[in-house]
């Protein structure tokens, strides 16, 4: 793939130097294929992208450790199995944005739709805004910061990482629900099948604040969230639950 | 004089049988349905219900093992910068490690390479062993995304996003507690000793529009090289082979009923979706409405066991087929020589299909470290490759009695059908007649 004539912004450092690719006149296959070509100690560690226009799957399999900035609002799959990028979309997000995500950091600074974070398994999840239902569904490792509100079923089938929702959080939060933890600052719509509202332990509260730090919020104190998880009575089939499937 | 009233013969129902009735007490002592491995066992339309029309002098035959009958494919030539190139036109379906057992994975990998084909991998994500002895590896990118990460996409040679299941469209699985060591509990990312559910659907998409992003986001990860398989189970194989290549994939992949599993419901293998037989018609249709045939492969599973269901299966207008079960037994599932352990848990070679317990004594589909020892990869690999040889040096031998020079130049006109039911399923004349059922003629 000729990637030669990607436009390039004027380097603000020698040793800081910034990609901007224009989606107007560049291709999304372009712009992956350069993210994908980039090796371990590539000094392009600064991206950004214009004119995103809700293109599906910008900057997915992103492998290095480089900044991705997004100027404007995704479609389906943003940063989708990132692994060690920083993506920051500086709009709204479509479904599955940071699906299956490995490790770094995606930030959403406006809303997100379905599925975000969906499956993912490190890295940390932040959307400035409200993300839309089936938020974490599956979740396996991924820390989620949510600053608005969850919709209906987050967190389904979630199985390991951590869930927090300084906003409120929708119907059937936590369905059928395993080893993963939820805190919800505002108020849950219902729990789902198998989840319970736990006790909020000093190792949750060091754990949370730690989470809250990280995803920039200020002013919120962990000790205003409740903590749901698992009650693991669905963890082996008992035909005595079959009225909770 | 007396007469009396001769005593009549004890008659049991047809309805309720010796199996059903053992199964409804088996209901009520445990409370639950029966779950098990394997696919559907009922009797059903099957290849065995066509027949082949050898050359005389309308057709001109080949010679047997001296005129060439190509067995190659080649797999994702409408997308993909890498298609995957095999030998023949045979390969192994996907079935899970923690289901299976690391040398039966290790094994499969072998008897693939050997023999020039590919294996794929299953709901428990890419084990190294698996990778390390196929050379050509089909990732599946399953619903419950066990294992899935972007580094396991890129090392495989191929991507095959599974929807359906020819056993259980529709369903998901369910890996019993008991069956959970700690390797396959840190693959799937649960904790150890729980019933791990895989789910039935995907996660992150709802529908076809859907699905045709995520298979650019799948091609976009992985630089548009693999090919993008899609697998469904045998239930609307028109419609959904139709939408799997509305979605852009390069390869679809239909599971007849008679696929096998690792573990389901009972009743679900045994009602829901259809005969691999009366799938194949429907989807070569799909293809051929669409302009797609031979342009997107189609792959057929479910029930195949010799060289005259893959000729069967090609002549219907596959590109490939996928051997499971058959690919297990070559291994050395269920074989006689296990014969006692099998009645001690209360089976018998042959019909052993618990696997979702974790005590197989042939030592494939468990997870116990003693059992597993029984599996020999490299002498178990080798009798998988012998088995694939066979398969197609059989359909070779069939083709060329048809005067064909390649498998992939059979064709419907070479096959006959046994049974209305067989006729009308696969489109093919009633023998002795050119009769298709609901397309006139005699």
């Amino acid at each position: 793939m000729n990637i030669s004539n990607v436009a390039t912004a004027p380097a603000r450092e020698v040793d800081f130097p910034e990609r901007v690719f224009d989606l107007a006149k560049r291709s999304l296959r372009e712009l992956n294929q350069a993210l994908h070509q980039l090796t371990p100690g590539s000094n392009e560690t600064a991206w950004e992208v214009l004119n995103p226009k809700g293109s599906h799957s910008v900057a997915v399999g992103v492998d290095q450790p480089v900044a991705v900035d997004v100027r404007g609002s995704v479609g389906y799959y943003c940063g989708g199995m990132n692994a060690g990028g920083a993506i920051t979309v500086h709009g709204s997000a479509g479904p599955g944005v940071g699906e299956n995500m490995m490790s770094g950091s995606i930030v959403v600074k406006g809303d997100a739709s379905q599925y975000a974070g969906a499956t993912g398994r490190g890295g940390l999840l932040v959307i400035e805004g409200n993300a839309s239902s089936r938020c974490g569904i599956s979740m396996k490792g991924i820390d989620i910061v949510v600053h608005g509100n969850v919709g209906h079923m987050s967190a389904f089938m979630a199985q390991s990482g951590n869930l927090v929702v300084l906003g409120d959080a929708g119907d059937a939060l936590g369905d059928s629900i395993y080893e993963a933890r939820l805190f919800v600052r505002g108020k849950v719509g219902s729990l789902g099948a198998d989840c319970i509202a736990k006790e909020m332990r000093p190792e949750h509260l060091e754990l949370l604040q730690g989470l809250l730090d990280r995803a920039g919020v200020t002013g919120v104190k962990a000790a205003e969230f409740k903590r749901y998880g698992s009650a693991r009575t669905l963890y082996n089939f008992n035909i005595d639950n079959a009225d909770a499937y | 004089m007396t007469y009396h009233n001769p005593p009549t013969t004890p008659r049991k129902s047809a309805t309720f049988d010796d199996y059903t009735l053992s199964e409804i007490r088996r209901a009520a002592a445990t409370g639950i349905y029966d779950i098990r491995g394997a696919g559907a066992k009922r009797k059903l339309p099957h290849f065995d219900d066509l027949l082949f029309l050898g050359a005389s002098i309308s057709r001109y035959p080949l010679e047997g093992y001296r005129e060439r009958c190509d067995t190659s494919v080649v797999l994702g030539t409408r997308h993909a910068r890498k298609p995957i190139e095999l030998k023949i036109p045979i390969t192994i379906a996907g079935m899970s490690f923690g289901s299976l057992s690391g040398p039966a994975k290790e094994a499969l990998g072998r008897g693939a390479t050997l023999s020039g084909t590919s294996t794929t991998t299953g709901d428990g994500g890419m084990t190294e062993e698996e990778r390390g002895h196929s050379k050509q590896l089909v990732y599946q990118y399953l619903p419950s995304r066990y294992g899935m990460n972007p580094r396991d996409l890129r090392r495989a040679d191929a991507i095959e996003v599974v929807v359906g299941q020819g056993a259980k469209p529709g369903g998901g699985g369910m890996l019993l507690g008991q069956k959970i060591s700690d390797r396959v509990a840190e693959m799937r990312t649960l904790p150890k000793g729980i019933d791990q559910r895989s789910a039935c659907r995907h996660p992150d998409w709802t529908g076809p529009d859907d699905l045709e992003i995520k298979i650019l986001e799948l091609r976009e990860i992985t630089d548009w090289e693999k090919p993008i398989y899609v697998k469904v189970g045998g239930a609307r194989p028109y419609y959904d082979t139709a939408l799997a290549v509305k979605a852009g994939a390069d390869v679809v992949v239909v599971d007849g009923m008679q696929g096998g599993t690792a573990a389901t419901q009972e009743v679900f293998i045994e009602n829901v979706g259809q005969p691999t037989l009366a799938c194949i018609r429907p989807a070569v249709q799909a293809l051929q409405d669409l302009g797609m045939h031979r342009k997107v492969q189609l792959i057929v599973s479910g029930g195949i066991r010799n060289g005259a269901d893959v000729a069967k299966a090609l002549a219907l207008g596959v590109d490939a087929v996928s051997i499971g079960t058959a690919a297990l037994v070559a291994l050395g599932d269920n074989d006689p020589r296990w014969e006692a352990d099998y009645n001690a848990l209360g089976s018998t070679a042959g019909a052993y299909d618990d696997w979702h317990e974790g005590r197989d004594p042939a030592g494939i589909t468990t997870q116990d470290p003693e059992l597993m020892k029984r599996v020999d990869p490299i002498a178990a690999g080798r009798r998988l490759a012998n088995y694939l040889k066979v398969m197609t040096l059989e359909a070779q031998t069939i083709a060329r009695a048809c005067g064909k020079n390649s498998l992939h130049n059979l064709e419907p006109e070479d096959l006959v059908a046994l049974s209305i039911e067989a006729a009308a399923m696969a489109g093919v004349p009633l023998a002795g007649t050119s009769w298709i059922p609901g397309k006139g003629g005699l």
